[in-house]
């Protein structure tokens, strides 16, 4: 499957196994849609052979129109082309949905449509977040690893056409997943929340992915895998470790959209939480970690600051990460032992996180410059700022006694967000204003100036957003735990909401300001595209790369 | 130490297996021992598994995603324990696949909510929520008290819980069709099977206001009405050694 065997005359072997592949997933399909007696299960049959359906005649005309060649002497960039545009559209629309719904909780009223239960706050809720983690941030992981695999492997993509397989199976895992949630489709476990069947083919799509990225450093000419692989590879190993596990289920029907978790209470909530801390350690911290190895380096044209750093603080870094999950738990029914090896590590895992930001920040020694003249890097260290700001927040917030307060509140709201917005959605953002100029052979971006528009405003919205979010949250747990001096509680639940209202609406205003930066960058990506071409150079394997490896 | 390095540098598949040997670690230490250690779960009288009803109304707060906004998890905390009552115990969820503990309060904290509320508060709040609570920004679920339930699979529901460790019989299976029926039937009696099965505590009547019907908001209710309330804590000593974790 990882190899491109190309014949002269024939249809290449990937290509063929593609092909039969797409057809067999859609005539299972159509008979999974035909036969089933859930009327759930037959609306996501008829995406999911619509969607097969499109695949395999498009495949046919490329086929018959001999397209789908891969050319072993050039970088297989075309897939991360449509990935880049896949991380712009997603990042829009998980932003849209993230700002609707902040609308609905500051104003009730209007937001809120009783014949519209799809539109209800608990469904929007995982869409937001599975539209900004995994469709924003897995397109944004997938197009920039496909990207620095290739040039600091110097090889062509391996699996033929097969990357855009895991391009174009991760998307329709993302239209199942976020139809599923508004449909009323769900696990109910937080960020692992598609339906057993729609797991079970991104497990296909990650194994791919696996797949390809291993092998494409199989077929490297350097001697040695470039740091920013290792995190790569960490993140989608991981993944894959912790999808299978949290998501072992048992469906109800195989024609049914419903399944039961294997695990319950106590040891679900580990399992869950196990998971759900590293889908923050590993998707949304080490593949991004990958992108900062690689993108700010050749940005600043410096090589990494130190490479002993990099190792100490990727083997801490995944060893320590794993332990994290029982901070999510303090107080709880989960036995205390747990809790306090959880908090233990997690406070452990301030040094690691604290390394890799030294470690970044630090690459731009002699170049600091930069920050001045250059807004798309300015844009990634503040990203690198966001991250030890959330890295060192996390930790604190894990201390059991400060978990008292600041759990069940907005103040966790506002934490995930300073690391979502700030250091995930920046460092991605980064990535793309350097990969757009390069992959589409321009000079240059459209304009700078839209670039600084971007920026201050994203700036402006997430410090609105988490200064918002820490007071309604140290609020609201100081309200809940409020005595009189009669002894007696001194506030109803409903009182601590009402005292958040304004704190909501800075909030929907950071993240509409944030929204409206995304746009500004979706226009002048668009606008970078659509520059006349700088030169014709094509980006053949064989050009050397600036090597990247820091001396030793 | 820095040369030996080069290994995983060099050797992918060395640097893969070192990979998983390192994140396995942790999981491994942290979460297998709950599955043996008898200590995790309390042991207490009263926890039962969801009647079909309950269960199908536990579905439908899982396809609503009320976990978003509502914790079923009261932390032992002075102020936690006087607002919702007696702090969560393990056992309390052990029949829960999945696990409903939340992580975020919007809305307040559910695990005791069975028996606070009459039923028609319920209906009036999930209909439209600022009718009773003006200030509250809960989403409306007026659609619960006009859908009909669809228990055509509900022996497949049961039977699946079984399959992942909830003890339910084969009459109850076989019966869930009626049993389910039965709960909100106000005249099913305190000899009905339902009650047989599932016990005396069990609460029979028609949740929605609405006789004709049986709805979703049926089914909704009935789990929120029964949430918290199965442990006798008259006889639960939380002080005895075996219960202190």
């Amino acid at each position: 499957m990882t190899v491109a065997t190309s014949s002269r005359d024939g249809t290449p072997l990937d290509v063929t196994a593609l092909y039969m592949f797409t057809g067999l997933s859609a005539f299972l399909a159509l008979l999974a849609t035909a036969f089933t007696h859930d009327p759930l299960f037959r609306f996501h049959g008829y995406i999911l052979t619509g969607a097969l359906v499109v695949a395999v005649c498009v495949m046919s005309v490329l086929i018959g129109s001999d397209r789908l060649r891969s050319d072993p002497t050039r970088y297989a960039d075309g897939v991360i082309r449509a990935g880049v545009i896949a991380t712009m559209f997603w990042a829009v629309a998980g932003l849209a949905a993230g700002a609707l719904a902040a609308s609905q909780l500051s104003w009730p009223r209007i937001f809120y449509f009783p014949e519209l239960p799809w539109l209800n706050f608990g469904r929007l809720r995982p869409l937001h977040t599975s539209a900004v983690i995994f469709a924003f941030g897995g397109n944004a992981l997938i197009a920039t690893s496909f990207y620095v695999v290739q040039r600091t492997c110097r090889a062509r993509l391996a699996g033929g056409v097969w990357p855009w397989f895991v391009l174009w199976g991760y998307q329709l895992f993302i239209v199942l997943a976020a139809t599923g949630y508004l449909a009323g489709i769900t696990q109910s476990r937080e960020y692992a929340e598609p339906e057993w069947y729609v797991d079970l083919w991104l497990t296909i799509v990650w194994v791919a992915y696996l797949l390809v990225f291993l092998g494409t450093i199989w077929k490297r000419k350097e001697p040695h895998i470039y740091v920013a692989n290792w995190f790569y590879l960490a993140f989608i190993v991981t993944i894959a470790i912790l999808h299978l596990i949290n998501n072992a289920a048992v469906p109800i029907g195989l024609l049914e959209t419903k399944s039961y978790s294997a695990f319950s209470g106590v040891q679900d909530a580990l399992v869950q939480w196990w998971y759900g801390h590293n889908a923050v350690g590993f998707f949304l911290t080490a593949g991004f970690l990958g992108m900062m190895y690689y993108f700010v380096p050749k940005r600043v044209e410096r090589p990494v600051y130190s490479y002993r750093l990099s190792i100490v603080h990727f083997w801490s870094l995944i060893f320590i990460y794993i332990w994290a999950g029982p901070h999510h738990l303090h107080y709880t029914a989960l036995p205390q032992w747990a809790q306090t090896l959880g908090m233990t590590f997690s406070i452990m895992l301030w040094m690691p996180s604290w390394g890799g930001m030294i470690n970044g920040l630090m690459t731009l020694s002699g170049a600091w410059d930069k920050l001045r003249t250059d807004p798309v890097v300015r844009m990634m260290v503040v990203a690198i700022a966001f991250y030890g700001m959330s890295t060192f927040e996390g930790p604190l917030m894990s201390i059991r006694a400060v978990n008292a307060l600041s759990h069940y509140t907005d103040w966790t709201i506002g934490h995930v967000h300073s690391g979502a917005l700030g250091w995930v959605g920046f460092i991605s953002f980064g990535a793309l204003y350097c990969m757009v100029p390069w992959l589409w052979k321009k000079e240059r971006l459209y304009s700078n100036q839209l670039v600084e528009w971007h920026f201050w405003l994203a700036t402006t919205g997430i410090l609105l957003y988490i200064a918002a979010m820490w007071v309604s949250g140290i609020m609201e747990g100081l309200m809940w735990r409020e005595y009189t001096p009669q002894g007696y509680l001194a506030n109803a639940f409903v009182e601590t909401v009402a005292a958040k209202h304004i704190e909501n609406v800075i909030r929907t205003v950071g993240g509409l300001m944030y929204l409206s930066g995304a746009l500004i960058m979706a226009y002048n990506l668009w606008r970078t595209i659509r520059l006349p071409s700088a030169q014709a150079a094509p980006s053949p394997a064989e050009l050397p790369t600036p090597a990247l490896m820091a001396a030793e | 130490m820095w040369k030996a390095h080069a290994k995983f540098e060099r050797h992918s598949l060395v640097l893969l297996i070192g990979i998983i040997i390192v994140v396995s670690i942790g999981g491994l230490v942290e979460i297998s021992p709950l599955f043996y250690l008898e200590s995790t779960i309390e042991k207490v009288d009263g926890v039962r598994p969801y009647t079909p009803l309950e269960q199908a109304g536990r579905d439908i707060y899982i396809r609503e995603g009320c976990y978003g906004c509502h914790s079923q998890m009261i932390r032992p905390l002075r102020d936690e324990v006087e607002r919702y009552g007696h702090y969560s115990l393990a056992a309390e969820s052990m029949y829960d696949h999945p696990f409903q503990w939340g992580s975020k309060r919007t809305g307040p904290d559910l695990a005791r909510v069975g028996g606070k509320y009459s039923d028609s508060w319920h209906v009036q709040h999930l209909a439209d929520p600022r009718s009773v609570v003006p200030e509250s920004n809960m989403p409306p679920y007026k659609f619960l008290a006009d859908t009909d339930l669809d228990y055509r699979a509900i022996e497949q529901r049961l039977a699946t819980l079984t399959t992942v460790g909830v003890p339910y019989s084969k009459a109850e299976i076989a019966n869930a069709k009626a049993d389910l029926q039965q709960q909100v039937d106000p005249f099913a009696g305190e000899a009905s099977d339902l009650k047989k099965r599932y016990g005396a505590k069990v609460q029979q009547r028609d949740y929605d206001g609405n006789p004709q019907r049986l709805t979703e908001m049926d089914a909704l209710i009935a789990y929120l009405q029964v949430l918290g309330t199965m442990v006798d804590f008259r006889s639960y000593k939380a002080e005895a050694p075996e219960n202190l974790r």
